[in-house]
């Protein structure tokens, strides 16, 4: 039975790194993409709600590994001859930007009807509206949410393992491989995600908790 | 590209793919029950006098929701056989699921508990019921009514995570899939049209429980 040395711990940072790099490009990347379905889904226009209202349900009805799996190798027939990592990093971005589109489309509608109507008053165009009145204001009201997803975006990371991309889970999965040593390998994977999370998770309720105390 | 789409292997083996969902929705139930059960039990313990027993509700939820389903059910797979536990797939994936889903149901039903007015509960002890009854009727009741969409939501989640069980080689949608995607390489067909049957099983679910708060919430909410 081998042990775990500085090399084996060295493979699971390697791991760490492509998890917390997965978990940027996807929460960079979706949170961009989730602005303009968050947009959209509030838009006047029929039609457009609609579409955008499809495609999260479509994103929030399926699982996360249907869709990288679907991603992954539906890239690879449009003809894109990409890395692994970027297909993944794509079908995070799309999960991401359908959740965080949701969350920000309720804290877009949270905010009260009348910041619209003064704006509109002022004679504030769309854009300025948008970007100076309600955007800041339902950011805030949806931060806890949106943490709580960030959350889950690192955990979700883990299902890249699945498709074979080598971040933290299967770094672990490759490590307790050759070492025979499932339970001290998954318990460091498991703690290392969650000094991660944890921290992320507390900091979530308190503004939870800072939001609620200052809207009574 | 010359590649073109070709459904027909996954017409071919719908039969297959069809058992595998009733398998899907199977392991969902089995997981939801041992959820519902877990979480229960783990807001009762929540509210305990003894506070070594409410810590370690409190860590066991944290624990479980920060850390991957994934590395989750990889430790009950291989990592207790160490110590002497071993499971066979399904079960694993049940247990796995049923402690996931246990650690959000219980924060999602403590939620609703915490939102009974104390006085309803000084009610019951005025009218003469003991302890047991008043969790029953006044407390978990209404709880679970006022908690059933975010709780039916997380089971919905749930059920898509069953997908996830394919890692440990459990029988359902996505391994038997994976499977036939081995057999034929048509993978992007394969996992577009399971993506579509996931969706439909969702759906179905999201139907059924709104149907079902439609009848059995039926008394009066004031």
């Amino acid at each position: 039975m081998a042990s775990i040395g500085p090399n084996e711990l060295f493979f699971l940072m390697q791991g760490l790194k492509w998890t917390l790099a997965l978990t940027l490009v996807g929460f960079i990347g979706g949170g961009l993409f989730g602005l303009i379905v968050a947009l959209t889904r509030t838009a006047q226009n029929d039609l457009v709600r609609r579409t955008t209202t499809g495609y999260i349900a479509v994103f929030q009805g399926t699982p996360l590994l249907m869709q990288l799996f679907v991603v992954y190798y539906g890239v690879a027939l449009m003809g894109f001859n990409v890395d692994a990592w970027v297909a993944v990093a794509i079908a995070f971005t799309l999960h991401a930007s359908a959740f965080l589109g949701e969350i920000w489309r309720g804290g877009i509608q949270a905010v009260p009807k009348g910041q619209t109507e003064a704006a509109k008053a002022l004679g504030l165009h769309y854009v300025s509206m948008m970007k100076d009145v309600i955007l800041p204001q339902a950011f805030k009201i949806s931060l806890p949410a949106t943490i709580g997803f960030l959350v889950q975006l690192i955990k979700g990371t883990s299902l890249a393992a699945i498709v074979g991309f080598v971040e933290l889970s299967r770094a672990g999965q490759i490590v307790s491989n050759q070492t025979f040593r499932p339970l001290t390998v998954f318990a460091l994977v498991g703690v290392i995600y969650f000094l991660i999370c944890w921290p992320l998770s507390l900091w979530g309720a308190r503004v939870e908790r800072r939001l609620s105390t200052a809207s009574r | 590209m010359s590649y073109s789409l070709d459904f027909s292997v996954v017409v071919a083996r719908l039969p297959e793919l069809l058992l595998a969902c009733l398998a899907t929705i199977g392991l969902s139930l089995a997981g939801m029950s041992l959820a519902t059960v877990i979480g229960v039990l783990g807001v009762i313990a929540r509210r305990s006098r003894f506070r070594l027993l409410r810590g370690l509700v409190i860590g066991f939820v944290e624990l479980i929701r920060n850390t991957p389903f994934l590395v989750q059910i990889f430790f009950i797979f291989f990592a207790l056989p160490q110590l002497g536990l071993r499971l066979n797939p399904t079960v694993t994936a049940i247990i796995a699921l049923g402690l996931n889903g246990g650690a959000y149901a219980i924060e999602i039903i403590r939620g609703g508990v915490d939102a009974i007015p104390k006085g309803q509960v000084e009610a019951g002890l005025a009218l003469g019921l003991h302890r047991a009854q008043i969790f029953r009727h006044i407390i978990l009741k209404p709880a679970l009514r006022t908690v059933y969409p975010s709780l039916t939501s997380q089971f919905v989640m749930l059920t898509l995570t069953t997908s996830v069980c394919t890692s440990i080689a459990a029988y359902e949608l996505t391994s038997v899939a994976q499977k036939i995607e081995a057999d034929t390489f048509r993978s992007f067909e394969v996992y577009f049209s399971i993506t579509i049957l996931y969706l439909i099983i969702s759906s179905l679910m999201m139907g059924i429980f709104a149907l079902i708060s439609r009848f059995s919430f039926n008394y009066p909410v004031k």
